[in-house]
C-alpha cells in the first residue's frame, strides 16, 4: 500500500510538467523543488546530528560552478559526476577536520565555507583562468531541470527513509541524544557523523549543478550566495527537521512567501529574509532544538547525563516533560 | 622595499584591530552565553554611522566614534534585553540556547546587512582623514592606521582593567566561570549578560568606527569580520581576553605575510588554515582553557 501510494506520487510528479503550458508555474514548482530537497538533505544530517550545519550555500555553489565550468567540455552526466566527487570530497575534509568537536567549531567553519571557496574560486578565476565570471553552455530545457530535480528529490527521500531503518539510522539517534552514550556503546561516531554529512553535502552540490542551466551567466558571487544557506535552514526548521516530511511543509509555504518577497520587495529581500526568519524562531514555542529533534524515538531513561557542546542532555528531560 | 620591520609594524596593526574586534565576541560568547554571528554586520554599521556624521555631518571622526562606543552600546544591550533574554529564559539546556541564538543572531545579521544595502548601497565608501605619511623607525605608516590602533590599544588595555580589576569585571568573569554558581553568589545573571553583550556591542561599533578611518568599507563585508573574529575567539580560548590579544596579533601576522609574500586575494584562505591547524591540534584553544 506504502509502495503504491510512493509510486503514485512520483508519477503525478514526474507527469506535472507535461500538464503545465504556463512557464511561471514551471519555474516556480523547480524553485520548490530544489528547495524541497536542499531542505531534505539538511535535515537528513542536522535533524538526527543536531549539528546547525550553514553550509548549503557552499556545497550548493560548488555544484554550480563546477556546471559552469565543465559544461561545454563534458557531456552532462559526466559533470554531474565531478561536482558530486568534488563536493563529496569537500564534505570529508571539512567533516574530519570538524565533526569530532563541539557543535560550535562546526558552526564557525560552515558559517565562513561559502565565503571561503567563493574567494579561492574568485582568486582562481582573476589568476589563473583571467576570467571573471562564465557563460553556462548546455542545452538542457527547464522541463529536463524539474525532472532531474524531481529525481533528486524522490531519491533524497528514499535514502532518508532507507537511513532511518539501517544501522546508521540507529546510530545517529544515539549520537543526537547523547554522544557520550553513543561511544560507550562501541559506535564510531566520528565516522557516523561524516558518513551523512558527505551524503547530505552530495545531494546539495547535485541540486547546484542542475540548477546551474538556469542561470545564462555565473560568477562566484552569484554561485556562493550566503542567502541560500539561510532559506534552507529555516524551511526545514520551520516544517521541523526531525522527520522526512516535514522540511516539505516548511517548503511549501515558504516558497510561496520568498516568491512574493522578492517580487514585491527586490531591494528589500535581504532584510525581510531575515525578519521572517526571526520570526519563525521566535514562534517556535519550545525553540529551534525542538524543530530539529521531533523524531519518533524510544524515550531515553533521565538517568543519561552525558554532555556534549554544553550538554545535549537536556533534550531526554525535555521530551520526557 | 619592505622591511622585515615594516611587516612587522603591518602584522602589529593589524592583528591589533583583530583583537579588538574580537575581545567584543570573546564578551559576548563567554559571558553572555550567544554565539553572535551578526557582530560583524554592527561592526559595519559603526563604520557607516562615523562615515554619515563625518562626511555628511562634518563631524571629526573622533568625536564620532565617541557617540559610537555608547551607541553600539545601548542597541546591542537592547537586542539582548529584547530578543535573546526571551530566548534564555525558554531554553530547556544550553544546547537549546545555542541553537536559537544562533539562528536569531544568523537572521539579524541579514536584517542588519539588508537595511546597510537599502541605506547605502553595495559599494565602497571612505573618507578621508589624516591621511599623511609618517615615518617611524625608517617605515612609512599612515597617520589614520597609526591613530586607529593606538585607540585600539587602548580600548583593549581599559577593557582588560575593568575586567580584571574591577568588581564590575569579577562579576562578568564569574559569570563567565560558572554560571550556574554565580547566582548563588548574588549575582543578576540577567542583568550582567546583558551588560556584556552591550559591552560586546560597544567593541564591535567602536572598532568599525576605527576601521572606516583608514580602510573603503562595504555593507557586505561584515561576514568575513564575524569569520575572523570568530576564528580568533577559539584560537584565544572562548572568554579570555589575553587569549583574544595574542590569537589576533597572529592572525594579523599571517594575513599580512600572506599578502605580502603568497597573494592578496588568498588572506581569508590563510585565516581558514589556521582555523583548521587549531581545531586539528588545540581545539580548546592556544592556551588550552576549555570552553565550559
Amino acid at each position: 500500500m506504502r509502495l503504491l501510494s510512493a509510486a503514485a506520487a512520483v508519477l503525478v510528479l514526474a507527469a506535472f510538467p507535461l500538464t503545465v503550458t504556463n512557464e511561471y508555474w514551471l519555474g516556480y514548482a523547480i524553485n520548490v523543488l530544489q528547495f524541497a530537497t536542499l531542505a531534505t538533505a539538511w535535515a537528513m544530517f542536522s535533524g538526527p546530528t543536531r549539528y546547525l550545519s550553514l553550509a548549503s550555500a557552499a556545497f550548493f555553489g560548488i555544484g554550480a560552478y563546477t556546471a559552469a565550468v565543465l559544461a561545454e567540455h563534458l557531456p552532462w552526466p559526466a559533470v554531474l559526476a565531478a561536482a558530486l566527487l568534488i563536493g563529496l570530497a569537500i564534505a570529508l575534509l571539512v567533516g574530519l577536520a570538524t565533526l569530532r568537536l563541539a557543535g560550535v567549531h562546526f558552526v564557525i567553519f560552515t558559517f565562513g565555507l561559502a565565503e571561503l571557496i567563493r574567494q579561492l574560486v574568485t582568486w582562481y578565476e582573476a589568476n589563473v583562468a583571467k576570467e571573471i565570471g562564465r557563460y553556462i553552455f548546455a542545452e538542457i530545457t527547464q522541463r529536463q531541470i524539474y525532472w532531474q530535480l524531481a529525481a533528486l528529490f524522490a531519491l533524497v527521500l528514499f535514502t532518508g527513509w532507507a537511513i532511518g531503518r539501517s544501522r546508521l539510522g540507529l546510530a545517529l539517534r544515539v549520537i543526537g541524544d547523547d554522544e557520550t552514550v553513543a561511544r560507550h556503546l562501541g559506535i564510531d561516531t566520528t565516522r557516523s557523523k561524516v558518513l551523512l554529512f558527505m551524503l547530505s553535502a552530495g545531494f546539495m552540490t547535485l541540486v547546484g549543478t542542475v540548477m546551474a542551466p538556469r542561470w545564462t551567466y555565473i560568477d562566484a558571487g552569484i554561485a556562493f550566495n550566503p542567502n541560500v544557506s539561510f532559506q534552507v535552514m529555516i524551511m526545514a526548521l520551520f516544517g521541523g527537521a526531525g522527520s522526512l516530511f516535514g522540511p516539505l511543509v516548511g517548503v511549501l509555504p515558504l516558497t510561496a512567501l520568498f516568491e512574493f518577497l522578492s517580487a514585491r520587495f527586490p531591494n528589500h529581500f535581504s532584510m525581510m529574509l531575515g525578519l521572517t526568519f526571526l520570526a519563525i524562531v521566535f514562534l517556535m514555542p519550545k525553540g529551534a532544538l525542538h524543530a530539529l529533534q521531533r523524531i519518533r524515538l524510544p524515550t531515553w531513561p533521565a538517568l543519561v547525563h552525558g554532555t556534549r557542546a554544553g550538554g545535549a542532555n537536556g533534550s531526554a528531560r525535555e521530551r520526557k516533560a | 622595499m619592505t622591511t622585515a620591520f615594516d611587516l612587522l609594524l603591518a602584522g602589529l596593526l593589524l592583528g591589533g584591530l583583530y583583537a579588538l574586534v574580537a575581545m567584543g565576541l570573546t564578551l559576548q560568547f563567554g559571558v553572555a552565553r550567544i554565539l553572535n554571528l551578526s557582530h560583524g554586520e554592527f561592526l559595519v554599521g559603526g563604520a557607516f554611522l562615523c562615515y554619515a556624521l563625518v562626511s555628511l555631518a562634518g563631524w571629526h571622526p573622533l568625536a564620532a566614534l565617541a557617540l559610537t562606543l555608547p551607541l553600539g552600546f545601548v542597541l546591542q544591550w537592547a537586542v539582548y534585553q529584547l530578543m535573546l533574554r526571551p530566548l534564555a529564559r525558554r531554553a530547556a539546556s544550553p544546547a537549546a540556547l545555542e541553537v536559537d541564538s544562533i539562528l536569531v543572531t544568523f537572521g539579524l545579521l541579514f536584517v542588519v546587512q539588508g537595511a546597510l544595502l537599502v541605506s547605502f548601497g553595495g559599494g565602497y565608501h571612505s573618507y578621508s582623514f589624516l591621511s599623511l605619511p609618517v615615518s617611524l623607525f625608517g617605515s612609512t605608516v599612515a597617520a589614520n592606521r597609526l591613530l586607529a590602533c593606538g585607540v585600539a590599544a587602548l580600548l583593549c588595555v581599559v577593557l582588560y582593567l575593568v575586567l580584571e580589576r574591577s568588581r564590575w569585571g569579577t562579576a562578568l568573569r564569574a559569570l563567565a566561570g560558572a554560571p550556574r554558581f554565580a547566582p548563588l553568589v548574588g549575582i543578576d545573571v540577567r542583568h550582567w549578560s546583558a551588560l556584556a553583550y552591550g559591552l560586546g556591542g560597544a567593541m564591535a561599533a567602536g572598532s568599525g568606527a576605527l576601521i572606516s578611518m583608514f580602510l573603503p568599507f562595504s555593507a557586505t563585508m561584515g561576514i568575513a569580520f564575524t569569520l575572523k573574529a570568530l576564528v580568533v575567539v577559539i584560537m584565544g580560548g572562548i572568554g579570555n581576553l589575553m587569549g583574544c590579544l595574542v590569537a589576533g596579533v597572529l592572525l594579523g601576522f599571517t594575513e599580512t605575510l600572506v599578502s605580502r609574500f603568497v597573494d592578496p586575494g588568498l588572506t581569508l584562505a590563510s585565516t581558514f588554515a589556521l582555523f583548521l591547524l587549531v581545531l586539528l591540534t588545540r581545539p580548546a584553544g592556544l592556551f588550552g582553557r576549555a570552553a565550559s
